[in-house]
């Protein structure tokens, strides 16, 4: 990699989560798009941040219950007790 | 988290309405309790949260003033809770953390180049794999990481993270880049050791 190369794929950086949340102006987003078609390493980088990003999306939806007992709990710590078959 | 169907009465919470705080309760005590387990990683730690967080707003719901919603307003006694607990385990935390919040992001300049979504989906819905994700966001920062878990696996908005937080737009965005960026190269290298084992199979 060339170090004019190198130095954009920095000063760019900074930019990417704005870039991948889709809350980029238009001319930052074609100038990530100029140069991610010609740098194979922030290619990589962008769509391996995409996903990581779907990934913890995808996890979050899966586990969001509380367990049972820690809800009786909870219900009995706040006297809320007789809600608890609600 | 979303705002429920049959959506809260604040009015009936402030007039204490104890069946309304229940239904406050329920509607909202599963995302309180993920975001505790995130930030703490230890069910027990995760449930003292969790208690303490809806006592306090029990205790708080007067001085409620309907300038964020009500989800806000419990994520942001809940991080407060969480970052409370970390601190005691921990005294050298603290919330506002020495972290520069300069543009420089150099010190996480990604090192990493393996391109692993190629990988099958029956990959990254392995336990293993849940297992590796939960491990990469115990090892954020405590900054970094209560601000990754509201903006990417609650899915607040930047403002509503920076109302949770007490902080600045442009401080979360830089604590979100710079989370996303760790994360990105953790699972880089969980994902291209999965990749280096499955060509070699």
């Amino acid at each position: 990699m060339s170090e004019h190369e190198y130095s954009k794929c920095r000063s760019l950086l900074g930019f990417l989560s704005d870039y991948v949340d889709g809350s980029l102006g238009e001319e930052l987003c074609e100038e990530i798009e100029r140069h991610v078609a010609e740098c194979q390493n922030c290619h990589v980088v962008v769509d391996t941040l995409r996903k990581t990003i779907s990934l913890y999306h995808e996890f979050a939806a899966e586990a969001g219950e509380v367990p049972g007992v820690v809800r009786e709990r909870l219900f009995r710590t706040l006297n809320l007790d007789e809600y608890l078959r609600h | 988290m979303s705002e429920n169907k049959t959506e809260i009465s604040v009015e009936a919470l402030r007039a204490g309405d104890r069946e309304e705080f229940s239904r406050l309760v329920d509607t909202y005590s599963g995302p309180i309790y993920r975001l505790a387990l995130k930030m703490l990683g230890i069910p027990t730690d995760a449930e003292d949260v969790l208690q303490n967080t809806f006592l306090k707003a029990f205790q708080h719901l007067k001085e409620f003033e309907g300038r964020s919603s009500l989800s806000t307003w419990l994520y942001r006694i809940a991080s407060t809770e969480a970052l409370m607990l970390l601190r005691k385990h921990r005294p050298e935390i603290t919330l506002s953390d020495a972290e520069p919040e300069d543009d420089d992001n150099s010190d996480y300049s990604p090192s990493q180049f393996t391109d692993w979504c190629c990988l099958p989906e029956d990959e990254f819905l392995s336990s293993e794999s849940q297992a590796a994700l939960d491990r990469a966001v115990q090892h954020l920062p405590e900054t970094q990481r209560i601000v990754f878990v509201l903006r990417d696996i609650e899915g607040l908005s930047i403002q509503e993270t920076s109302q949770a937080l007490n902080l600045s737009e442009t401080a979360v965005k830089t604590r979100l880049l710079r989370a996303r960026l760790r994360l990105r190269e953790c699972l880089s290298t969980y994902y291209g050791e999965r990749l280096d084992k499955r060509s070699k199979e």
